[in-house]
């Protein structure tokens, strides 16, 4: 081998490459690069045989301490349950009123239960579970099926209207005007009474009238004042709160033809643990009752 | 006089880092520093004795702040996110106190390097004390300059072993208690120092340790001035801090050229002789590996070291110290130019030095004023915003408030919770007191924050638009001295009129 051309300043070899009278210096890497580099080589070699590292039709080659990303996760998910095991296990044991009496519990509980929500309930109800026309506000204190801890349960439990469930929470309004039941006139005569029991401006003659129309077709699901029934699911017409708007429209619409929403029953989706922390996150949002009225 | 020049030692020391012969193509040259003896060295050991001591013992101090914080003086607690100093506690959104003195640190260093030059390194640099330190076991070990070298060149054998063992083993007992020492600050010193033996503490604090032990190890036993000359940052920005009027280690060639290991031969022969002997004892203790005699240079780290073995040479042979001194660019040009001026502390006063001490004073005034006016209370509201209302069956509007009282004093106190501004409304407390309220009791931890969610409640006929700015207020009950009282604007949000019930 001819002996490479010296540089005369540094006393390193050129690589013999020239650019218009340039020549390129043949400097050996620094040392601490060579050494680091050799390092990654080695580091290399060990992490192929260790870990998954070679693709093949299916997969790849699973690596001798059988890493896979997929199961570093179901491992951090175990870790997490077992740490909270004991308020699983209390809350699975616990009435809904001894969890709600237990501050951590109830702390657990309600994080558990938006979670839960924001999941499973959020599509209907809003993220703030606010609601909406038609899908109930669970911040408020009016509620359809009752507000205790355990009416709540039972509602989630198996559902509003949901006929595949055989307890599922069941009301039907007859169709007072489409069905022919009452007249046109009748209906905006009773309307005129919904106002007026709701506190809104109303036409006296009007609600004369339909005052016995209520008491005739109504009184039974709504009450003698409007003020509900929660056995039946008979909405409060008395309150500010109305599902399907309260402006006269909306109210002869609904009496003429009324809409009935459907809950699915969770019982058979989610397990009984998540339905009582759901219970208590939403008996937890403002209008949470402690006892039935 | 023949006999007194001739005591004098000539020693055989190279610069190995001069600008003439240092070249990035060549392996470093280790540096053998002669042991230093004299003004400065003595100054040095003080410094260190002092900036040891202080990084060593100050964890242990104990400092009573009651049952509610600990008795730590110092202490960084970042899993309670605390910063404890003395009677100082800071909180994490009071950084800016830390912020504050590293302004003053900064221009603290500006300060001392445009009027003592690079004081820093040269005394209190950790890089240099350590260095300092490992030196000393060097010595001590394998002996002074030439034994050390005389040792690196000999061929290994069992006493060669023996020392470099000895040597090594002293310094990682060193490095692992610099390392040791740094854990300290960030928790309870005596309960962590002992899990840190039984193997109770935590893996950080291993790592910590580690990291540090090798660092200091790697640091201050086998890189040495290349730290200086090429890791850091500072010998640049500190290099552009200084000016004519800055003190740095001067070496007077009008007085000492040309240099002569032969003076008394060329005043014999009515040559010309300056006051160097060219003994090159300034070359053989430098620990950066210099000739002071080329000038100012970068890897100067000011230690003084070399005026120290310049005076005492200049003793033996009779002449005035000060060869190499501590002296000023405008000094020098003066004194070459045959004009007498001595160094003196007006070389301080300067528009330069003013106008850095200025700076470092106001930002230090401010922080003190803050830090005497500050709060230990503190108000935060937050709105809920999903939903922003909600009406009730009986027409009233609810809105709820997530309300923050942070308790800063190291005491339990109990605060009262207000509303104005908004006529009519009630508050409640979810969870802890359902029953509408016109104002609520808060008892608050010591040293705690404590949130709570309040609803309050408005009935529609007190409505009188959709935002209704009011404010929350607390007034402390349980005051001491003076009640602490906090105030904090937030908005009621109601449906638009025609919505309302």
């Amino acid at each position: 081998m001819v002996p490479r051309e010296q540089d005369d300043v540094t006393g390193t070899e050129m690589t013999g490459h020239e650019w218009d009278g340039i020549k390129e210096l043949d400097t050996p890497m620094p040392r601490w690069w060579l050494w680091t580099y050799y390092a990654t080589v080695i580091w290399a070699l060990g992490y192929v045989i260790a870990y998954p590292a070679w693709p093949l039709v299916t997969g790849a080659t699973p690596g001798l301490l059988g890493y896979t990303s997929r199961g570093e996760l179901l491992k951090d998910a175990e870790m997490a349950r077992a740490a909270q095991a004991e308020q699983i296990a209390k809350i699975q044991s616990l009435s809904l009123d001894k969890i709600r009496s237990d501050a951590g519990l109830l702390q657990y509980a309600v994080a558990g239960g938006r979670a839960a929500f924001l999941v499973n309930c959020a599509q209907c109800h809003g993220s703030g579970a606010a609601g909406g026309k038609g899908y109930p506000n669970l911040n408020d204190d009016d509620w359809l099926w009752g507000g205790t801890l355990d009416q709540i349960h039972k509602t989630l439990q198996h559902g509003v209207r949901f006929t595949a469930n055989p307890d599922t929470r069941q009301s039907q309004m007859p169709a007072f005007g489409t069905d022919g039941i009452l007249q046109p006139e009748q209906i905006n005569d009773v309307t005129e009474h919904v106002l007026k029991i709701s506190g809104q401006a109303f036409d006296a003659a009007s609600a004369g009238r339909g005052a016995v129309v209520y008491a005739e077709n109504c009184e039974s699901c709504h009450g003698k004042s409007g003020e509900g029934n929660r056995d039946f699911g008979g909405p409060n017409l008395s309150d500010a709160i109305a599902l399907y708007g309260s402006d006269k429209t909306s109210l002869a619409a609904q009496i003429k033809q009324p809409r009935h929403g459907v809950m699915p029953a969770w019982s058979t989706r989610l397990d009984d643990m998540t339905l009582k922390q759901l219970a208590i996150y939403i008996h937890s949002l403002g209008g949470g009752e402690t006892s039935a009225p | 006089m023949v006999q007194i020049i001739n005591t004098v030692e000539t020693i055989d020391a190279v610069p190995h880092n001069s600008a003439a012969r240092r070249s990035l193509y060549a392996a470093r040259v280790k540096i053998h520093p002669k042991r230093g003896a004299g003004t400065f060295r003595n100054l040095k050991w003080l410094v260190m004795i002092v900036t040891l001591g202080i990084y060593y013992i100050t964890p242990w101090l104990r400092w009573d702040r009651g049952d509610y914080a600990p008795d730590q003086a110092v202490l960084i607690d970042l899993a309670n996110r605390r910063f404890y100093f003395f009677f100082i506690e800071i909180w994490p959104q009071e950084f800016y106190y830390i912020a504050g003195l590293l302004i003053m640190a900064g221009i603290g260093l500006f300060l001392v390097t445009s009027t003592i030059g690079r004081a820093w390194c040269g005394y209190t640099c950790p890089q240099t004390v350590w260095t300092d330190l490992f030196l000393v076991v060097e010595r001590w070990v394998e002996g002074d300059r030439n034994a050390r070298i005389k040792l690196d060149a000999a061929r290994w054998s069992l006493g060669k072993l023996w020392k470099r063992v000895v040597k090594n083993v002293a310094w990682l007992v060193i490095a692992v208690a610099t390392g040791g020492a740094w854990i300290f600050y960030f928790a309870d010193a005596p309960t962590l120092a002992q899990q840190f033996i039984t193997f109770q503490a935590p893996a950080v604090a291993y790592f910590t340790v580690a990291i540090l032990t090798g660092a200091t190890f790697i640091f201050a036993g086998y890189l040495r001035e290349q730290v200086c000359t090429y890791m850091c940052p500072w010998p640049r920005i500190q290099a552009a801090m200084l000016d004519e009027d800055s003190l740095v280690v001067t070496y007077s060639d009008w007085r000492g050229e040309p240099r002569s290991r032969h003076r008394k031969k060329t005043d014999l022969s009515g040559g010309k002789a300056g006051d160097c002997v060219d003994c090159n004892a300034c070359v053989a203790v430098c620990p950066a590996g210099i000739d002071i005699r080329d000038g100012q240079q970068l890897e100067c780290i000011t230690c003084a070291l070399c005026i120290d073995a310049c005076d005492s040479v200049m003793e033996i042979i009779g002449k005035p110290k000060g060869l190499i001194s501590y002296s000023t660019l405008k000094t020098y040009n003066a004194q070459k130019a045959g004009i007498p001026v001595a160094i003196g502390w007006r070389s301080f006063l300067r528009p330069r030095t003013f106008v850095y001490t200025s700076i470092w004073a106001a930002v230090g005034l401010v922080m003190l004023f803050t830090l005497l006016q500050r709060d230990r209370l503190e108000l935060s509201v937050q709105n809920d915003r999903n939903p922003q209302f909600v009406t009730l069956s009986d027409g009233s509007i609810r809105n709820g408030f997530t309300i923050k009282i942070l308790n800063m004093e190291q005491r339990p106190r109990s605060f009262s919770l207000t509303l104005s501004g908004l006529r009519n409304a009630t508050m409640a407390m979810v969870g802890i007191d359902e029953s509408p309220a016109n104002g609520l009791e808060i008892s608050v931890d010591a040293d705690e924050l404590r949130a709570i969610k309040v609803y309050v409640t408005l009935d529609q006929h007190s409505v009188s638009g959709e935002i209704m700015p009011f404010s929350f207020n607390v007034l402390e009950q349980t005051a001491v001295g003076t009640p602490e009282a906090r105030s904090t604007s937030a908005i009621f949000h109601a449906p638009k009129k025609e919505q309302l019930p």
